[in-house]
C-alpha cells in the first residue's frame, strides 16, 4: 500500500470540484503528477496542487492507493466520486457528492458531509463520523436509478431524501432523519436508529426500512400486518411490521404481490 | 440575412453527388459568396480534399430539435446531461445533453457531421413562437418546421364536409402566421380522440365528436397539399405506431396515395412522405410473436413511385421519446413505468414525452433495430429512402454515422446481432442476417442529402454540388477507392467531418467547430386568394375558443430574423 497525503493550503473562493481526488486518478502517479491533476473552480481549470500540498506517491493501482486529506474540505466537492478501489480518508468535513457513483473501496470522513453523499453508489463503503445533509444515497436528479449497492453509515443525523429511488445496498443513519426516506425505492435497506419526521416509504415499490425511534407522521399508504422480533445492525428488538406503499404499483412474484417492508421498533 | 463573401476551393476530393450522377470522380468544388460556382480565382482559400470524399451538406428530413416537447424533455431529464456536458472551448459555448441536446450542441453536432439543413418535424402551431426562438438559437444549421394538422379542429371540421379548398386556405394562412414549412400529420384523428381517452388505431375508426376517420383526414390533407402546390408533400406519421401487427394499417395508409398526382413547381415527385417507417412495420399479435415486416412494407414502397419514406432507425441507446401521438406515449409509459409528460394543445394537437432504453438484450428492441436497417437494405430507390432515427425517438441524431456504418458494412451488423443475449429470437423474427447488401457512398449520399432535399422541394438549394446551389459542402476522411476494412472508421469519419463549409463559410475543421455560421430559417409563403369564409371562421374561433387573441398568434419577424422564404403562387 502507498499513502498520498494532501494538506489543504488555501480555501477555494468558489467551491473546488475535485473529481480527480480518487485512488483511480492517483494510481501510478508520483506526488508531482498528482499535483497537476485537473479540478475545476467555477468555469476555470485548476489543479490539485493549487489547493493542496501533495506528499507521497500513489500505488500502481487504485487498490494499492490510500489517500489521506489532512484538513478541512468543507468547500471541496466530489471527493472519491466514481472510485472503484483503495481508500480515502478526510480528517475534517467534506462538501457535496462524497463517494458519488462510487463502485468500490472505502471512504472515511471524520467530520460532517454536505448533501448527495453516496449518490447513485454501486459498491464500496462510506463512513461519516459526523452529520450528513440531504439526499444521502439517492438518485441523481431526474434519474430513476438510485443507489444500487455498498454501504453508507452516518454516525450523526441526516436531512431529507435518504435513499430516493434506491435499488440496492444499505444506508444506516445512527442519528435522526428528517423527511422522505426511500421514496420510489425498488430495493435496498435503510436503517434509522433515531426518529424520523415523516414521509417514510412514499411510493415505495420494494425494499426495506427499519426505524428504531418514532415516525412522527406515518404515510397513509402503509398497513400494519404483524409484529416480529428481529436483529438489525447488531441490535435485537421487537418491530411492528408494515407493508406499502399501497398506492403504488406492485410486481408479482410466484403469484403474490410484492410490497415494501417498513419495520418500526415497537 | 448576412452575406458570406469570399472564395473557397475544395481541391482534389472524390466527389459523390447523385443529383449530377457523379460517383467518386476526382475534382474540385469552387465556392464564391456562399454559392457553388464553376470556378474561383487564385486567391481562394484552399481545402485539400485529396483522398477524401466530398458531398453536399446533409439534409435531415425529420428530427425533433426545437419547441415545447423538446424543451419538456430537456427540463424533465436533467439526468440526460449527467457526465455529458463538457467544458466550453472558445469559440463554441457550453454543450449539454445526449438524447435531448441543448440548442447549441444540436447545431454543433449536426455541423460536425456535415449537415446543413434540418427539418423540425412537429410544430404545435400555437407554440410556433417558441419553436422559432429555439431554431434561432441553434447555431450554424438552416432549419424549417412542419406545423401539425392531422388533429386540428378546423381541418377536421372542413374535411368532414369535404371542403378541400377551405382546408387549403386554412393551411395557407397557418403556414404564413407560424412561418411553417408544410403539412405534418401525426396519428390522424387519434391524438384528437386522446382528449376523450381514446385513440384511432385503424383508418376507419371514428374520431369522437368530429365524426370523421383517419382515412378522410389523410386523403383530404393530401388533396389540400396538392391544391396549394407546396414544396413538400404531406408528412405522415401513421396510426397505430409502435404496436405489434401494425403493418397492414401502414400499407392501407400508403395505398391512399395511389393515383394521387403531384402538383408542384419544386421538382417533388411524391404526394406522401411516410415518416419513421420502422415504427410502422411490425407483424405478430403481441410482444411474444412480434416480428419485422420490413420486406412486405418495402415491397410496396418500391413499387409505388409517389411515396417517399424515412427509416426511424433504432440505435440501441437510452433516449427520450416525444411525439404529438399523445395516446402512444401513455401506452409506452404503461409499458416501461418511467416518467411521463402529457400535454393537450388546445384546438390543435397534443404531445407526450417518456424516456426509453433500447436494450439490445431485450428481444423486441433487437427486432426494432433490425427492422430499421432492413427497410434501407430492401429499398430499391435510395432517392426515396432517407436515413433518420426520428431523433430522439429511436435514437439521437448523433448516431446517423453509426446507422451509415451498419448499412455500409455487413460485418458491423453481424457484430451487433452476435452480441445480443437472445440473438436466435431476433434472427427468427427478422431477415437482417440474410441480407448481404452493403450500401455504397453514392447510395448514402442519396439517402442523406440529394433524396431528402428533393422530397422537401428544396433541390434547387440543397443536396447537390451543382453550381448555383447554397455552398454546403462536407468533406469526409474516407478514401472512396480504398474504403477502410474497419467499420468503426466509417462511423468516425461521418461523425467528425474533415471539413464542413456551410453557406460558403468553413465552420468545421477536423471535427472541431470554428464558427457559429450564418443560419437561416426556411419557411413557405403560400399566396392564395383570400377566402372570406375561412377568414371569418378563424376570427370567430379565436374569439370563442382560443386562449390567445388572433393578433397575438402569429410569429413576429424578430423571432425569425434570418428568413429564407419560399413563395408559392397558388393557382385556384
Ligand atoms: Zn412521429
Ligand atoms: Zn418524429
Amino acid at each position: 500500500m502507498a499513502t498520498v497525503t494532501l494538506t489543504p493550503t488555501k480555501t477555494p473562493e468558489l467551491m473546488l470540484e475535485a473529481n480527480s481526488i480518487t485512488p483511480d486518478a492517483f494510481a501510478g502517479k508520483n506526488a508531482e503528477q498528482i499535483a497537476k491533476l485537473e479540478c475545476r473552480e467555477g468555469k476555470t481549470y485548476v489543479t490539485i496542487g493549487d489547493f493542496f500540498t501533495v506528499a507521497g506517491n500513489a500505488g500502481a493501482t487504485a487498490a494499492e492507493t490510500d489517500i489521506v486529506i489532512a484538513g478541512d474540505c468543507t468547500r471541496v466537492k466530489y471527493i472519491g466520486s466514481k472510485m472503484t478501489a483503495g481508500t480515502v480518508t478526510v480528517n475534517g468535513n467534506a462538501d457535496m457528492y462524497v463517494g458519488g457513483w462510487m463502485k468500490g473501496g472505502k471512504i472515511h470522513i471524520t467530520g460532517n458531509v454536505d448533501s448527495f453523499c453516496g449518490i447513485a453508489m454501486e459498491g464500496g463503503e462510506i463512513l461519516v463520523d459526523g452529520r450528513a445533509q440531504n439526499h444521502v444515497g439517492c438518485a441523481y436528479r431526474g434519474d430513476w436509478r438510485g443507489m444500487r449497492g455498498g454501504t453508507i453509515r452516518i454516525r450523526g443525523d441526516a436531512g431529507n431524501d435518504i435513499g430516493t429511488f434506491m435499488l440496492g445496498g444499505t444506508i444506516i443513519i445512527e442519528g435522526n432523519a428528517f423527511i422522505h426516506v426511500s421514496t420510489h425505492a425498488e430495493g435496498g435497506t435503510v436503517i434509522i436508529k433515531g426518529n424520523v419526521e415523516g414521509r417514510v416509504g412514499g411510493q415505495m415499490v420494494k425494499g426495506t426500512i427499519y426505524v428504531f425511534g418514532e415516525i412522527k407522521f406515518m404515510m397513509p399508504g402503509f398497513k400494519k400486518v404483524d409484529s416480529i422480533e428481529l436483529e438489525v445492525d447488531g441490535t435485537k428488538a421487537n418491530f411492528d411490521h408494515y407493508i406499502g406503499d399501497l398506492g403504488e404499483r406492485h410486481p408479482k412474484s410466484k403469484g403474490k404481490l410484492v410490497f415494501a417492508d417498513l419495520y418500526v421498533k415497537a | 440575412m448576412s452575406e458570406i463573401h469570399g472564395e473557397i476551393l475544395i481541391k482534389g476530393g472524390f466527389i459523390v453527388d447523385p443529383a449530377q450522377k457523379i460517383d467518386g470522380d476526382v475534382g474540385d468544388i469552387a465556392i464564391k459568396d456562399g454559392k457553388i460556382v464553376d470556378k474561383v480565382s487564385n486567391a481562394a482559400k484552399v481545402i485539400d480534399a485529396k483522398g477524401k470524399v466530398v458531398m453536399a451538406g446533409g439534409v435531415d428530413v425529420h428530427s425533433h430539435v426545437a419547441g415545447p416537447k423538446v424543451n419538456v424533455g430537456r427540463l424533465f431529464r436533467p439526468e440526460d446531461k449527467l457526465f455529458k456536458s463538457g467544458v466550453a472551448h472558445a469559440p463554441t459555448r457550453m454543450e449539454m445533453g445526449f438524447s435531448i441536446p441543448s440548442v447549441l450542441k444540436t447545431g454543433y453536432d449536426y455541423a460536425r457531421m456535415g449537415y446543413g439543413f434540418v427539418m423540425e418535424a412537429a410544430m404545435p402551431p400555437i407554440h410556433a413562437p417558441h419553436v422559432h426562438e429555439e431554431i434561432h438559437d441553434t447555431p450554424i444549421i438552416d432549419e424549417a418546421a412542419l406545423p401539425v394538422f392531422g388533429n386540428n379542429w378546423f381541418v377536421m371540421e372542413y374535411l368532414k364536409k369535404g371542403e378541400v379548398e377551405n382546408t387549403a386556405a386554412y393551411i395557407a394562412w397557418l403556414l404564413r402566421v407560424t412561418k411553417g414549412f408544410g403539412v405534418k400529420v401525426v396519428n390522424p384523428g387519434g391524438t384528437a380522440a386522446w382528449a376523450w381517452g381514446m385513440n384511432c388505431l385503424g383508418l376507419e375508426d371514428n374520431v369522437p365528436y368530429f365524426d370523421i376517420t383517419p382515412h378522410e383526414i389523410i386523403t383530404g390533407l393530401m388533396a389540400a397539399n396538392e391544391y396549394l402546390g407546396l414544396p413538400h408533400s404531406i408528412h405522415l406519421h401513421q396510426n397505430d405506431l409502435g404496436n405489434p401487427g401494425n403493418y397492414p394499417v401502414t400499407l392501407a395508409s400508403l395505398k391512399l396515395a395511389e393515383g394521387v398526382k403531384t402538383h408542384n413547381k419544386f421538382g417533388r415527385e411524391q404526394v406522401m412522405h411516410s415518416t419513421h417507417l420502422q415504427f410502422h412495420s411490425y407483424g405478430g399479435d403481441g410482444w411474444a410473436t412480434f416480428c419485422s415486416k420490413a420486406k412486405e412494407v418495402m415491397d410496396y414502397v418500391n413499387k409505388q413511385k409517389n411515396i417517399t419514406i424515412d427509416l426511424g432507425c433504432v440505435t440501441l441507446d437510452e433516449t427520450t421519446t416525444m411525439t404529438a401521438d399523445g395516446p402512444f406515449e401513455h401506452h409506452l409509459h404503461a409499458l416501461n413505468h418511467l416518467k411521463w409528460v402529457n400535454v393537450d394543445v388546445e384546438m390543435e394537437t397534443a404531445a407526450g414525452v417518456v424516456p426509453y432504453i433500447y436494450d439490445k438484450d431485450v428481444v423486441p428492441n433487437g427486432i426494432q433495430w433490425a427492422t430499421g436497417l432492413e427497410l434501407a437494405l430492401y429499398a430499391k430507390d435510395p432517392m426515396r429512402t432517407f436515413i433518420t432515427t426520428d431523433h430522439p425517438n429511436a435514437g439521437p441524431f448523433t448516431r446517423y454515422p453509426r446507422v451509415i456504418k451498419w448499412l455500409m458494412n455487413k460485418k458491423s451488423r453481424e457484430a451487433v446481432l452476435a452480441s445480443m443475449k437472445k440473438m436466435d429470437k431476433v434472427i427468427d423474427a427478422t431477415t437482417i442476417h440474410t441480407l448481404d447488401r452493403e450500401l455504397t457512398l453514392y447510395e448514402i449520399a442519396a439517402m442523406t442529402r440529394t433524396g431528402p432535399a428533393k422530397c422537401l422541394g428544396l433541390s434547387s438549394y440543397y443536396g447537390s454540388l451543382k453550381p448555383g446551389m447554397i455552398a454546403d459542402v462536407a468533406v469526409y476522411d474516407l478514401n472512396y477507392k480504398n474504403m477502410p476494412s474497419d467499420p468503426e472508421k466509417i462511423e468516425s469519419a461521418f461523425l467528425r467531418s474533415a471539413a464542413f463549409v456551410k453557406s460558403g463559410e468553413i465552420v468545421v475543421r477536423d471535427g472541431e467547430v470554428l464558427s457559429h455560421g450564418h443560419k437561416k430559417t426556411v419557411w413557405v409563403n403560400p399566396k392564395m386568394k383570400e377566402n372570406p369564409q375561412v377568414k371569418r371562421d378563424i376570427a370567430e374561433s379565436f374569439a370563442k375558443d382560443y386562449t390567445v387573441g388572433l393578433t397575438n398568434y402569429p410569429v413576429r419577424e424578430y423571432l425569425a430574423p434570418h428568413p429564407f422564404v419560399i413563395d408559392v403562387d397558388v393557382e385556384a
